[in-house]
Protein backbone atom coordinates (compact mmCIF):
# COMPACT_ATOMS: atom_id res chain seq x y z
CA UNK A 1 0.00 0.00 0.00
CA UNK A 2 1.17 3.56 -0.76
CA UNK A 3 0.04 4.88 2.66
CA UNK A 4 1.76 3.93 5.89
CA UNK A 5 -1.43 3.55 7.97
CA UNK A 6 -5.20 3.49 7.68
CA UNK A 7 -5.31 7.00 9.14
CA UNK A 8 -2.98 8.25 6.41
CA UNK A 9 -5.20 6.58 3.78
CA UNK A 10 -8.31 8.26 5.19
CA UNK A 11 -6.66 11.66 5.61
CA UNK A 12 -4.63 11.65 2.36
CA UNK A 13 -2.49 14.55 3.60
CA UNK A 14 -5.53 16.81 3.90
CA UNK A 15 -7.16 15.79 0.62
CA UNK A 16 -9.22 12.98 2.19
CA UNK A 17 -12.56 14.87 2.36
CA UNK A 18 -12.32 15.79 -1.35
CA UNK A 19 -11.28 12.34 -2.51
CA UNK A 20 -13.66 10.29 -0.35
CA UNK A 21 -16.68 12.49 -1.11
CA UNK A 22 -16.07 11.94 -4.84
CA UNK A 23 -15.92 8.17 -4.43
CA UNK A 24 -19.01 8.30 -2.23
CA UNK A 25 -20.90 10.22 -4.93
CA UNK A 26 -19.75 7.78 -7.62
CA UNK A 27 -20.93 4.72 -5.66
CA UNK A 28 -24.18 6.33 -4.41
CA UNK A 29 -25.37 7.77 -7.75
CA UNK A 30 -24.51 4.67 -9.78
CA UNK A 31 -25.96 2.46 -7.01
CA UNK A 32 -29.27 4.38 -7.17
CA UNK A 33 -29.28 3.97 -10.96
CA UNK A 34 -28.77 0.20 -10.79
CA UNK A 35 -31.32 -0.15 -7.99
CA UNK A 36 -33.90 1.87 -9.97
CA UNK A 37 -33.28 -0.13 -13.17
CA UNK A 38 -33.59 -3.41 -11.20
CA UNK A 39 -36.77 -2.39 -9.36
CA UNK A 40 -38.42 -1.21 -12.62
CA UNK A 41 -37.47 -4.54 -14.20
CA UNK A 42 -39.02 -6.54 -11.35
CA UNK A 43 -42.16 -4.38 -11.45
CA UNK A 44 -42.54 -4.92 -15.23
CA UNK A 45 -42.00 -8.65 -14.80
CA UNK A 46 -44.68 -8.78 -12.10
CA UNK A 47 -47.14 -6.86 -14.30
CA UNK A 48 -46.43 -9.12 -17.30
CA UNK A 49 -47.03 -12.21 -15.16
CA UNK A 50 -50.31 -10.76 -13.84
CA UNK A 51 -51.48 -10.00 -17.40
CA UNK A 52 -50.73 -13.55 -18.55
CA UNK A 53 -52.61 -14.96 -15.52
CA UNK A 54 -55.63 -12.73 -16.28
CA UNK A 55 -55.68 -13.85 -19.91
CA UNK A 56 -55.56 -17.56 -19.04
CA UNK B 1 -27.71 0.22 -55.54
CA UNK B 2 -29.04 2.84 -53.13
CA UNK B 3 -31.64 0.36 -51.96
CA UNK B 4 -29.09 -2.37 -51.17
CA UNK B 5 -27.07 -0.01 -48.94
CA UNK B 6 -30.11 0.73 -46.79
CA UNK B 7 -31.38 -2.85 -46.68
CA UNK B 8 -30.79 -4.51 -43.32
CA UNK B 9 -28.51 -7.54 -43.20
CA UNK B 10 -30.10 -10.63 -41.62
CA UNK B 11 -28.07 -10.42 -38.37
CA UNK B 12 -28.98 -6.75 -37.99
CA UNK B 13 -32.65 -7.57 -38.48
CA UNK B 14 -32.34 -10.36 -35.88
CA UNK B 15 -30.82 -7.90 -33.38
CA UNK B 16 -33.91 -5.76 -33.78
CA UNK B 17 -36.17 -8.57 -32.59
CA UNK B 18 -37.41 -7.93 -29.02
CA UNK B 19 -37.49 -11.67 -28.28
CA UNK B 20 -33.89 -12.16 -29.42
CA UNK B 21 -32.71 -9.10 -27.50
CA UNK B 22 -34.60 -10.15 -24.35
CA UNK B 23 -33.01 -13.61 -24.37
CA UNK B 24 -29.51 -12.55 -25.39
CA UNK B 25 -29.60 -9.62 -22.95
CA UNK B 26 -30.62 -12.03 -20.19
CA UNK B 27 -27.50 -14.11 -20.87
CA UNK B 28 -25.17 -11.08 -21.00
CA UNK B 29 -26.59 -9.23 -17.98
CA UNK B 30 -24.98 -11.29 -15.16
CA UNK B 31 -21.63 -11.31 -16.99
CA UNK B 32 -21.61 -7.53 -17.30
CA UNK B 33 -22.57 -7.28 -13.61
CA UNK B 34 -19.67 -9.49 -12.48
CA UNK B 35 -17.07 -7.91 -14.83
CA UNK B 36 -18.18 -4.36 -13.88
CA UNK B 37 -17.94 -5.18 -10.17
CA UNK B 38 -14.51 -6.82 -10.47
CA UNK B 39 -13.00 -4.10 -12.71
CA UNK B 40 -14.40 -1.19 -10.69
CA UNK B 41 -13.38 -2.68 -7.32
CA UNK B 42 -9.90 -3.51 -8.64
CA UNK B 43 -9.43 -0.07 -10.21
CA UNK B 44 -10.79 1.87 -7.23
CA UNK B 45 -8.73 -0.01 -4.60
CA UNK B 46 -5.58 0.28 -6.75
CA UNK B 47 -6.19 3.96 -7.45
CA UNK B 48 -7.07 4.89 -3.87
CA UNK B 49 -4.55 2.89 -1.90
CA UNK B 50 -1.70 1.72 -4.13
CA UNK B 51 -1.12 4.31 -6.88
CA UNK B 52 1.60 6.86 -6.01
CA UNK B 53 0.60 10.47 -5.27
CA UNK B 54 0.96 13.02 -8.07
CA UNK B 55 4.05 15.23 -7.77
CA UNK B 56 1.98 18.41 -8.30
CA UNK B 57 -1.56 17.66 -7.11
CA UNK B 58 -0.71 15.27 -4.28
CA UNK B 59 -3.52 12.86 -3.33
CA UNK B 60 -6.36 14.91 -4.83
CA UNK B 61 -5.38 13.45 -8.23
CA UNK B 62 -7.01 10.16 -7.05
CA UNK B 63 -10.36 11.79 -7.92
CA UNK B 64 -9.31 11.13 -11.53
CA UNK B 65 -10.25 7.43 -11.17
CA UNK B 66 -13.94 8.32 -10.86
CA UNK B 67 -14.01 11.70 -12.63
CA UNK B 68 -12.41 10.64 -15.93
CA UNK B 69 -14.56 7.48 -16.45
CA UNK B 70 -17.69 9.54 -15.67
CA UNK B 71 -16.65 12.26 -18.15
CA UNK B 72 -15.78 9.72 -20.91
CA UNK B 73 -19.02 7.80 -20.37
CA UNK B 74 -21.18 10.95 -20.28
CA UNK B 75 -20.04 11.77 -23.82
CA UNK B 76 -19.94 8.28 -25.31
CA UNK B 77 -23.40 7.44 -23.93
CA UNK B 78 -24.79 10.57 -25.60
CA UNK B 79 -23.16 9.52 -28.88
CA UNK B 80 -24.48 5.97 -28.43
CA UNK B 81 -27.95 7.35 -27.76
CA UNK B 82 -27.80 9.40 -30.98
CA UNK B 83 -26.58 6.39 -33.00
CA UNK B 84 -29.37 4.20 -31.59
CA UNK B 85 -31.85 6.98 -32.37
CA UNK B 86 -30.54 7.27 -35.92
CA UNK B 87 -30.87 3.49 -36.41
CA UNK B 88 -34.44 3.75 -35.15
CA UNK B 89 -35.22 6.58 -37.56
CA UNK B 90 -33.53 5.06 -40.62
CA UNK B 91 -34.61 1.41 -40.26
CA UNK B 92 -37.78 2.09 -38.22
CA UNK B 93 -36.49 -0.25 -35.52
CA UNK B 94 -38.54 0.12 -32.32
CA UNK B 95 -35.89 -1.65 -30.27
CA UNK B 96 -33.31 1.00 -31.20
CA UNK B 97 -35.60 3.66 -29.73
CA UNK B 98 -35.85 1.56 -26.56
CA UNK B 99 -32.04 1.35 -26.34
CA UNK B 100 -31.76 5.12 -26.86
CA UNK B 101 -34.34 5.70 -24.12
CA UNK B 102 -32.40 3.37 -21.78
CA UNK B 103 -29.29 5.52 -22.24
CA UNK B 104 -30.85 8.74 -20.91
CA UNK B 105 -30.83 8.22 -17.11
CA UNK B 106 -27.44 6.50 -16.91
CA UNK B 107 -25.89 9.09 -19.25
CA UNK B 108 -27.29 11.96 -17.16
CA UNK B 109 -26.00 10.23 -14.00
CA UNK B 110 -22.46 9.98 -15.38
CA UNK B 111 -22.64 13.66 -16.42
CA UNK B 112 -23.73 14.71 -12.91
CA UNK B 113 -20.89 12.62 -11.42
CA UNK B 114 -18.38 14.21 -13.84
CA UNK B 115 -19.58 17.72 -12.93
CA UNK B 116 -19.72 17.16 -9.16
CA UNK B 117 -16.41 15.30 -8.86
CA UNK B 118 -14.83 17.90 -11.16
CA UNK B 119 -16.10 20.69 -8.93
CA UNK B 120 -14.77 18.96 -5.81
CA UNK B 121 -11.41 18.32 -7.53
CA UNK B 122 -11.32 21.99 -8.60
CA UNK B 123 -11.28 23.28 -5.02
CA UNK B 124 -7.84 21.92 -3.94
CA UNK B 125 -6.42 22.30 -7.48
CA UNK B 126 -7.70 25.66 -8.73
CA UNK B 127 -8.98 27.13 -5.44
CA UNK B 128 -12.59 27.23 -6.72
CA UNK B 129 -15.42 24.73 -7.07
CA UNK B 130 -16.59 26.21 -10.35
CA UNK B 131 -15.14 28.40 -13.08
CA UNK B 132 -16.91 29.29 -16.32
CA UNK B 133 -14.28 27.43 -18.29
CA UNK B 134 -15.04 26.05 -21.78
CA UNK B 135 -14.77 22.38 -20.72
CA UNK B 136 -16.95 22.81 -17.62
CA UNK B 137 -19.54 24.93 -19.39
CA UNK B 138 -19.86 22.58 -22.38
CA UNK B 139 -20.26 19.64 -19.96
CA UNK B 140 -23.01 21.57 -18.15
CA UNK B 141 -24.67 22.07 -21.56
CA UNK B 142 -24.45 18.28 -22.01
CA UNK B 143 -26.38 17.82 -18.75
CA UNK B 144 -29.05 20.25 -20.01
CA UNK B 145 -29.24 18.27 -23.26
CA UNK B 146 -29.79 15.05 -21.28
CA UNK B 147 -32.48 16.86 -19.27
CA UNK B 148 -34.11 18.03 -22.51
CA UNK B 149 -34.06 14.54 -24.02
CA UNK B 150 -35.52 13.13 -20.79
CA UNK B 151 -38.26 15.76 -20.62
CA UNK B 152 -39.17 15.30 -24.29
CA UNK B 153 -39.29 11.53 -23.88
CA UNK B 154 -41.62 11.77 -20.92
CA UNK B 155 -43.81 14.52 -22.36
CA UNK B 156 -44.95 12.43 -25.34
CA UNK B 157 -47.11 9.49 -24.36
CA UNK B 158 -46.99 7.66 -27.69
CA UNK B 159 -43.74 5.65 -27.51
CA UNK B 160 -42.96 5.65 -31.21
CA UNK B 161 -43.41 9.43 -31.55
CA UNK B 162 -41.41 9.99 -28.34
CA UNK B 163 -38.65 7.77 -29.72
CA UNK B 164 -38.47 9.75 -32.97
CA UNK B 165 -38.49 13.13 -31.21
CA UNK B 166 -35.78 12.18 -28.72
CA UNK B 167 -33.69 10.62 -31.51
CA UNK B 168 -33.74 13.93 -33.44
CA UNK B 169 -32.83 15.93 -30.32
CA UNK B 170 -30.02 13.48 -29.47
CA UNK B 171 -28.64 13.67 -33.03
CA UNK B 172 -28.72 17.48 -33.01
CA UNK B 173 -27.17 17.50 -29.51
CA UNK B 174 -24.10 15.54 -30.64
CA UNK B 175 -22.72 18.83 -31.97
CA UNK B 176 -21.77 19.50 -28.34
CA UNK B 177 -19.53 16.39 -28.10
CA UNK B 178 -16.62 17.66 -30.25
CA UNK B 179 -17.00 21.02 -28.47
CA UNK B 180 -16.44 19.28 -25.09
CA UNK B 181 -13.59 17.17 -26.45
CA UNK B 182 -11.65 19.94 -28.17
CA UNK B 183 -12.59 22.77 -25.76
CA UNK B 184 -9.24 22.43 -23.97
CA UNK B 185 -7.42 22.89 -27.29
CA UNK B 186 -9.65 25.54 -28.91
CA UNK B 187 -9.80 27.84 -25.89
CA UNK B 188 -7.36 28.85 -23.20
CA UNK B 189 -8.85 26.85 -20.31
CA UNK B 190 -7.99 25.97 -16.73
CA UNK B 191 -8.95 22.35 -17.36
CA UNK B 192 -6.07 20.03 -18.18
CA UNK B 193 -5.94 18.13 -21.48
CA UNK B 194 -7.02 14.47 -21.80
CA UNK B 195 -5.49 12.06 -19.26
CA UNK B 196 -5.11 9.44 -21.97
CA UNK B 197 -6.06 8.91 -25.58
CA UNK B 198 -6.44 5.85 -27.79
CA UNK B 199 -3.70 7.00 -30.13
CA UNK B 200 -0.82 8.04 -27.87
CA UNK B 201 1.18 6.55 -25.00
CA UNK B 202 0.02 7.84 -21.57
CA UNK B 203 2.24 10.47 -19.96
CA UNK B 204 1.68 8.87 -16.54
CA UNK B 205 3.50 5.84 -15.11
CA UNK B 206 1.68 2.48 -15.41
CA UNK B 207 0.83 2.48 -11.68
CA UNK B 208 -1.23 5.61 -12.31
CA UNK B 209 -2.93 4.90 -15.64
CA UNK B 210 -3.70 1.17 -15.28
CA UNK B 211 -6.22 1.75 -12.44
CA UNK B 212 -7.81 4.42 -14.66
CA UNK B 213 -8.07 1.96 -17.53
CA UNK B 214 -9.79 -0.51 -15.15
CA UNK B 215 -12.34 2.04 -13.91
CA UNK B 216 -13.08 3.20 -17.48
CA UNK B 217 -13.66 -0.38 -18.69
CA UNK B 218 -15.65 -1.20 -15.54
CA UNK B 219 -17.85 1.87 -16.11
CA UNK B 220 -18.54 0.77 -19.70
CA UNK B 221 -19.61 -2.67 -18.41
CA UNK B 222 -21.84 -1.02 -15.78
CA UNK B 223 -23.40 1.13 -18.50
CA UNK B 224 -24.03 -1.98 -20.63
CA UNK B 225 -25.64 -3.70 -17.63
CA UNK B 226 -28.01 -0.80 -16.95
CA UNK B 227 -28.96 -0.42 -20.64
CA UNK B 228 -29.71 -4.15 -20.88
CA UNK B 229 -31.84 -4.01 -17.72
CA UNK B 230 -33.78 -0.94 -18.84
CA UNK B 231 -34.29 -2.16 -22.42
CA UNK B 232 -35.49 -5.57 -21.20
CA UNK B 233 -37.91 -3.72 -18.88
CA UNK B 234 -39.32 -1.81 -21.87
CA UNK B 235 -39.64 -5.08 -23.81
CA UNK B 236 -41.67 -6.52 -20.90
CA UNK B 237 -43.89 -3.42 -20.88
CA UNK B 238 -44.54 -3.33 -24.64
CA UNK B 239 -44.62 -7.04 -25.47
CA UNK B 240 -46.72 -8.26 -22.53
CA UNK B 241 -49.61 -9.28 -24.78
CA UNK B 242 -47.50 -11.38 -27.16
CA UNK B 243 -47.46 -15.18 -27.21
CA UNK B 244 -43.64 -15.52 -27.04
CA UNK B 245 -43.53 -13.57 -23.78
CA UNK B 246 -46.53 -15.40 -22.32
CA UNK B 247 -44.65 -18.66 -22.88
CA UNK B 248 -41.26 -17.33 -21.74
CA UNK B 249 -39.63 -19.03 -18.74
CA UNK B 250 -39.35 -15.65 -16.94
CA UNK B 251 -43.17 -15.48 -16.99
CA UNK B 252 -44.11 -19.14 -16.61
CA UNK B 253 -41.28 -19.82 -14.13
CA UNK B 254 -40.57 -23.15 -15.85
Amino acid sequence: MYFESLDALLNMAGHGPYVWSCYGLFVALLGINIWHARSQNLKALKQAKALVRRNQ
Amino acid sequence: MTQSIWRMPRWFHQMGSPKWFYDFGGILQPWFAVVAFVLLTWGVVWGLAYAPADYQQGNSFRIMYVHVPAAILSQSIFLGMAVAGAIGLIWKMKLAFMVARSCIAIGATFTIIALLTGAIWGKPTWGAYWVWDARLTSTLVLLFLYAGVMALNQAISERQVAGKATAILAIVGTINIPIIKYSVEWWNTLHQSSSFTLTSKPSMPADMYLPLLLTVLGSYCLFALVVLMRTRTQILQTQSGTSWLAQHRDITGA
